[in-house]
């Protein structure tokens, strides 16, 4: 074996150029990130931009399953060990770990006036500025389309019921020999949309947590009946326990699903693994005898408290929320803008796909009919303990382990009991 | 220092003095420090030098996280830095143990809690009987003289080496509604079955994945104790015309029990910490069907908005106490069984 010293002198100084490099940058912020679609490469150009102007700060994305935003952050956060900034979506309920960037930016009144409701989702019991939406979601339920107009069944239009949608997606089903009529997201923020629509309040008089009412009851029976007469199959909110999320994601595009109850997040997915395979098509939220209403959400970037360095958080903030950054961020991955200005229709979508231009003008559209309870539960700081409680009790009542009214006075304690834990810090 | 390292002339020589070389160093290196240990702690306290590293590990990794996890469930509230809690004393373990009925998990306060521990019963009592059984046929097996035997023997342990999770999403893959299974059921006329959705099937399907995934290692241990019995006795017996039969009950059975104790124990130990396996294989579904205690503790202290360590550190303790139980009684049947 021959030692190439050529070699070896050329490798160390390629090394010696890479650490002098970034020893140049002399901070580093650390953002953790999760994925849908394409969102994080198109926030990794931004950040290549945002470096390139700033060589004294670089920014390491790093990229996550969602289930550890969801479980591991909010320990990580806890021990004082959490990231400079995160993409969360249990907006108000970290809020305690955010930072007010308000000190910290060059234009406060432009984030307020940009983002200003959205703000108080990040933080509901202050003013302070945490980080803006790197997407509004709306829930809504998706058909394929292309097997209406197989089955030769219409397709109900406007202000048509769950109940309306049921039998049609049925009469789909049973004439193309589908396996899955209709399909919802195993989340209790998806089932909260109908219930709100039904008539569900979510609060009491004193705006304290109520989960269980007249509305609730009628969705929860709703869903309960359609997993015994087979409009939903069990494969999807029976086969695992808890509060565990399952999307039929999958299930829908390879077409083994009529109807699928999810959101608007789902848009870039569909548009890339779909494509014109089918006509995936967003209908508008069925209605109930309250609303036609789905749930918002979505997911923000915030700042973090325990950051070292807040000036350059700001920085990469001010720079991130700029109106032209985000209408490219939000043009490329199909992302509702959570930017007020932009949501007006400032954004161009980089999609020639028909399905997903619908797509995104059934969700836009359908953020003004959005019901005011639904946008106080999304407010609502410890509403995830409501929607946990939600599904997994509903989903014990649907396999079979309780009855419904004994899964509702499960929920209420269920919630009851984890707001006392909470309260007695 | 043998002789060939120094006079011998091959090349197999040379090459073990070669690697022999640094070996001696060290320990002449080690020889230096050491006795001047032991001069200090004398020749008693040697063994307890040589057992220093493995005490610090198993105190700091097993002892003070076992202190810590009873300090948590003796608090309240979700902040996480146990000088950041409320003291509650035993209130946690009363939220765990209050039921109208022990009988009927629907009447306690915490009925995830019971279903998980009636649901971990009634695994261990199927999983460890079948897979003590299971093992004890194999290894019985691959101590014949039959052909392949090396190629079985790795057949059966190669499991062992997956991580449980990709022992779970291979099952998986096999059992879901368009998977492996279903695929041969409908090729032979038969109809699919969703297995997930079945709390039966679930639960077969759980014991069964772990049985699989579990059976080389105490197959392993078995086989050992198999071979370290004396065949000398088997050939006294074979000439005395002793039949199979009672060659295994009276000869095979008691000179394996030592081993078949390990086993036991062992499983029994697995078998109630079972949690990474059956979460991927079934989410713990249906509903709540194949929900164990483990998860109960993950999903409370983790899982919710609310994480309540209190409540998971209690649940832990009691989980402990059990175990704990569970090991004492078998030893102390073994060793009754043993002396009587």
């Amino acid at each position: 074996m021959t030692f190439d010293f050529g070699k070896l002198l050329a490798t160390t100084a390629v090394a010696a150029s890479l650490m002098v490099s970034s020893a140049f940058a002399e901070t580093e912020l650390r953002m953790t990130w999760y994925n849908d679609g394409n969102e994080g490469e198109v926030m990794q150009s931004l950040l290549d931009r945002f470096e390139a102007a700033n060589p004294d700060i670089s920014v390491t994305l790093d990229v996550v399953p969602y289930k550890s935003i969801i479980e591991s952050l909010p320990i990580q956060l806890a021990a004082g060990e959490g990231p400079d900034l995160a993409r969360v979506t249990d907006l108000g309920g970290l809020n305690k770990y955010y930072l007010d960037l308000a000190p910290h930016l060059s234009d406060t009144a432009y984030w307020e006036k940009s983002f200003g409701p959205f703000l108080n989702w990040l933080a509901p019991d202050s003013d302070q500025i945490s980080g803006f939406m790197t997407q509004l979601t709306v829930t809504g339920p998706y058909v394929n389309k292309t097997l209406f107009e197989q089955a030769e069944v219409a397709m109900p239009g406007d202000g048509a019921t769950w109940d309306d949608w049921a039998t049609a997606v049925n009469k789909v089903a049973k004439k193309l020999d589908i396996p899955i009529p209709m399909a919802w997201d195993r989340s209790g923020h998806r089932v909260s949309g109908p219930a709100i629509a039904m008539g569900a309040k979510m609060f009491n008089a004193e705006g304290k947590p109520a989960l269980v009412d007249g509305g609730l009851k009628e969705m929860a029976q709703l869903l309960y009946d359609w997993h015994q007469d087979g409009t939903m199959s069990k494969e999807l909110w029976g086969s695992v326990s808890g509060s565990t999320y399952l999307g039929a994601n999958e299930d829908f595009a390879n077409a083994k699903v009529v109807m699928y109850m999810s959101g608007s997040w789902q848009i870039p997915q569909f548009a890339d693994k779909i494509g014109d395979a089918f006509d995936w098509w967003a209908v508008p939220a069925p209605c109930g005898a309250a609303a036609c209403t789905g749930m918002p959400g979505g997911a923000a970037l915030v700042a973090m408290k325990d950051t070292k360095h807040p000036a350059e958080v700001g920085k990469l903030m001010d720079f991130l929320a700029q109106e032209e950054n985000l209408a490219e961020f939000y043009g490329k991955t199909l992302f509702i803008p959570g930017h007020l200005k932009l949501a007006k229709g400032g954004v161009k979508f980089a999609t020639d796909d028909p399905r997903a231009k619908h797509a995104l003008e059934t969700f836009s559209g359908a953020v003004p009919t959005i019901s005011p309870v639904a946008f106080d539960l999304q407010g609502y700081k410890n509403n995830r303990v409501m929607f946990n409680a939600l599904i997994s009790r509903l989903n014990e009542a649907i396999v079979g382990e309780m009855t419904l009214d004994q899964a509702y006075e499960r929920m209420e304690d269920d919630v009851a009991k984890q707001l006392a834990e909470k309260e007695r810090n | 220092m043998s002789d060939s390292s120094t006079n011998g002339d091959g090349f197999g020589d040379r090459a073990k003095a070669a690697a022999g070389w640094p070996v001696m160093v060290s320990f002449q290196a080690l020889n230096y420090p050491l006795s001047a240990i032991q001069r200090i702690v004398g020749i008693q306290g040697m063994p307890w030098i040589f057992l220093l590293p493995n005490l610090a590990f198993f105190g700091i990794f097993v002892v003070i996280p076992l202190f810590i996890n009873f300090a948590f469930s003796l608090t309240g509230g979700t902040e996480l830095f146990l000088g950041n809690r409320v003291y509650t004393g035993t209130e946690q373990y009363g939220f765990l143990l209050e039921c109208e009925t022990f009988g009927d998990p629907i009447t306690c306060r915490e009925d995830r809690f019971w279903k998980g521990l009636y649901n971990t019963a009634i695994f261990i009592i199927f999983q460890v009987t079948f897979l003590v059984l299971f093992s004890l046929i194999t290894a019985l097996i691959l101590n014949q003289k039959i052909r392949a035997r090396g190629f079985f023997r790795a057949v059966f342990f190669f499991p062992v080496l997956l991580s449980p999770v990709v022992v779970a999403l291979i099952w998986k893959w096999i059992l879901l509604r368009d998977g492996i299974l279903n695929a041969f059921l409908v090729s032979v006329g038969m109809d699919k079955i969703l297995f997930f959705v079945s709390p039966e099937w679930s639960m077969f399907w759980a014991v069964f994945v772990s049985i699989w995934a579990h059976m080389g290692f105490y197959t392993l241990i078995l086989l050992a104790g198999l071979q370290a019995i004396q065949p000398d006795l088997y050939e006294a017996a074979e000439m005395d015309g002793t039949s199979k039969e009672r060659v295994f009950w009276r000869i095979t059975m008691p000179l394996l029990w030592p081993n078949l104790l390990v086993v036991l124990v062992l499983a029994l130990i697995k078998g109630v910490q079972i949690f990474d396996e059956v979460f991927v294989l079934t989410g713990g579904g249906p509903g709540t069907a194949t929900q164990f205690i483990v998860q109960y503790i993950y999903n409370t202290g983790f899982t919710e908005q609310v994480q309540n360590f209190g409540l998971a550190s209690a649940a832990s303790v009691v989980l402990g106490v059990v175990l704990f139980v569970l090991t004492i009684t078998q030893l102390a049947v073994t060793r009754a069984r043993d002396n009587g």
